[in-house]
């Protein structure tokens, strides 16, 4: 087993992974940028090294810096978490030249899934079933009009290197094709210097579900259930729940070995996310394999009762899968938010800043990952993600009541969150029934939900802003400790009572 | 103490004294049973008669909120005896600050000193993780100054430009 992992990320997966090294045993090294020295993942490491300015081409991309890190600190393994190096084969490769293993994938098993049109066309030898259209990029109109016309419209146009949206555009009609052709060829070449675009047919209203692959370095492969990520803005998944509300065990064992022979296609080790597009009667079509861990890889660990870091570090160490595909039990709901610092009044726009108070929740089936402290200022140079909050439960309907509930408990002051979404979300009567696809949150965010009028709540407030007003004048001495001290009372009092009430308890 | 208490533009007077953990309020003439404890800065266990709750204050820039359970409530407290809070009250008419509703940088400006702007038009572009906001003017009118530069780093709640 490893002695010592170099975690090239940050935020919250950063404390997440810090977390299983510690649990293992193995020492944890951390990276971080100008603007990150006050972070959580710095606080908790063993050994922290500075790499540079707040950009990340600068810090959390610059290959170099990160591997003379890992030089200097002697680490055996770098886990790069997701985002920034994960999924970049030229960092893997250079891992492997270096003598230290990297936590995931092979190079060259990222370079087989990271072109859309190349997966496309070793999934085609795989027999992968993906939605029909062209595995190549197309040559010219008079090609794309051919393919349009046989695969019906609405067509979807994407550019072969792309993600994000880039590049995309949805074609309703043949006298769209066009104009819509030269424009998602531009964006793509200006977007990834490569505009090679490929055709597709538009699924309708479309279901996102992705199954969880792990694979040993010793020939086994297995899927560990689907996870259903449909609640998307801007293409960005905002919840996510496993198991998926629509897959029997039947359609499960279908998907999962589907994703098993994908990953099997590119000799795939590690963890890996097989993503799947589900249209309204349930055909499920290939969409592409994410090379890293996820976000939203707590729900399945919450279902499963696996702990998919362990695993990976485990994996990377040469061990085999200490189970086999049969051992795999499915058990439960969960559910989970992802909490941004954005602002809900402001069409989600980015909120950094200090976070001036922040009250956590906890209790029955609440996890809670998370990258932020009370006192910490947000940095404005990273994405908004700030922590997850995940919710389990032996149904949906309890998952749902406990996140309703530790979102009740949840204050993030000073910034900005998007909270307030999930609540509504979570009393949606088409969420509450799983009626979910990729357009659920666009259309809920359009009706505008009528402000509960209740003077009650509001003569609260005005009282409470007295209240306070009243402490904060008097504040900065006796009046503050006044207002407390009938809570705390007398110390020897209360301990006298504490001994009475334990002797009581103990009778029973 | 007596407070003008304003919550989301409506206006309560409120007379509170506070003393040892007895308190005595009452608000637009009708008289409460408060009990109040802070658990600690910014977080007050509340009881109303015997109905609980937990009411937290938050301050962002120059604006105060309080929040009762889930729902924040934007809240301005003054002491009617003083000129000073008097003077602040609503002008819909005179020089209106547009600030940035963030930190971030700004990138772009979208009107210059002398302009004439609409209410809503953009002024300014700050961009803060990745994404580009544009701060709008709050009211008709024109821009009396610029405060920013392109390029230059604002907190929130910084002035960015006046618009009369």
């Amino acid at each position: 087993m490893f002695k010592k992992v170099l975690i090239a990320n940050r935020g919250e997966i950063a404390v997440r992974v810090l977390r299983a090294c510690h649990e293992m045993g193995i020492a944890a090294v951390v990276v971080y940028s100008e603007v990150d020295r006050g972070a959580l993942h710095v606080r908790k490491a063993d050994e922290a090294y500075p790499i540079g300015p707040a950009a990340a081409s600068e810090s959390y991309l610059a290959i170099g810096k990160i591997l003379d890190v890992a030089k200097r600190s002697g680490a055996d393994a770098i886990h790069p978490g997701y985002g920034f190096l994960s999924e970049n084969a030229k960092f893997a490769q250079a891992c492997a030249d270096a003598g230290v293993k990297f936590i995931g994938p092979t190079a060259s098993a990222m370079d087989a899934m990271g072109s859309k049109t190349r997966a496309r066309q070793a999934m085609e030898r795989a027999g992968v079933p993906f939605v029909p259209g062209t595995s190549r990029g197309v040559e010219s109109y008079r090609e794309a009009e051919q393919v349009a016309a046989k695969v019906g419209y609405p067509v979807m146009l994407k550019a072969a290197a792309g993600g994000g949206g880039k590049g995309m555009r949805l074609v309703h009609s043949a006298d769209q094709l066009k104009s819509s052709l030269e424009a998602a060829r531009s964006e793509a070449e200006r977007s990834f210097g490569d505009s090679e675009v490929y055709i597709e047919k538009a699924i309708v209203n479309p279901r996102h579900i992705e199954m969880q692959v792990l694979a040993d370095e010793h020939g086994n492969t297995v899927y560990l259930g689907e996870r259903e990520c449909s609640l998307q803005r801007r293409h960005q998944k905002v919840l996510e729940e496993a198991p998926s509300p629509i897959v029997d065990v039947d359609m499960r064992r279908r998907m999962g070995e589907v994703a098993v022979r994908v990953a099997q296609s590119a000799s795939y080790t590690n963890a890996g996310t097989v993503e799947f597009l589900v249209d309204e009667q349930k055909n499920f079509y290939f969409l592409e394999m994410n090379t890293r861990l996820q976000v939203e890889h707590p729900v399945t660990e919450l279902i499963t009762g696996l702990d998919l870091v362990h695993l990976q570090i485990r994996i990377a160490a040469g061990e085999k899968l200490p189970f086999k595909q049969d051992d795999v039990r499915i058990r439960g709901n969960a559910m989970e938010c992802r909490i941004y610092a954005e602002d809900p009044d402001n069409n989600y726009f980015p909120s950094p800043g200090k976070i001036t108070l922040l009250q956590e929740p906890s209790g029955p089936g609440i996890r809670l990952d998370g990258g932020m402290y009370e006192g910490w200022t947000v940095p404005i140079d990273y994405d908004p993600l700030l922590a997850k909050l995940i919710g389990y439960g032996t149904n949906r309907e309890q998952a749902i009541a406990r996140l309703a509930r530790a979102l009740d408990e949840y204050f993030v002051g000073g910034i900005k969150t998007n909270i307030s979404l999930f609540r509504r979300i979570l009393r949606d009567a088409d969420f509450r029934a799983a009626r979910l696809d990729t357009g659920f949150l666009d259309r809920m965010l359009k009706r505008n939900e009528a402000n509960p009028d209740d003077s009650n709540a509001t003569e609260v407030a005005a009282i409470a802003a007295g209240v306070f007003a009243t402490l904060s004048s008097t504040a900065s001495g006796a009046g503050n400790s006044a207002a407390v001290s009938g809570s705390t009372g007398s110390a020897e009092k209360a301990a006298s009572n504490w001994k009475g009430a334990s002797r009581t308890e103990a009778l029973h | 103490m007596l407070y003008d208490v304003t919550i989301d533009g409506k206006h309560y007077r409120l007379d509170l004294n506070g003393a040892e953990g007895a308190w005595s309020c009452r608000l637009d003439g009708k008289d409460f049973d408060v009990d109040a404890i802070l658990a600690r800065p910014d977080v007050l266990s509340l009881r109303i008669g015997n109905q609980a709750y937990e009411v937290k204050s938050e301050r962002v820039a120059n604006d105060l909120y309080v929040w009762v359970g889930s729902r924040r409530f934007a809240v301005e407290v003054r002491d009617p005896r003083s000129l000073r809070g008097r003077s602040r009250a609503g002008d819909e008419h005179g020089p209106k600050k547009i600030v940035a509703p963030m930190p971030g940088k700004v990138v772009r400006l979208l009107a210059g000193e002398g302009d004439e702007v609409e209410a809503g038009a953009g002024v300014a572009v700050v961009e803060a993780m990745k994404m580009q906001n544009e701060i709008k003017s709050p009211k008709k009118g024109s821009i009396r100054k610029i405060l920013v530069s392109e390029g230059a780093a604002v907190s929130a709640g910084d002035v960015l430009a006046i618009v009369e």
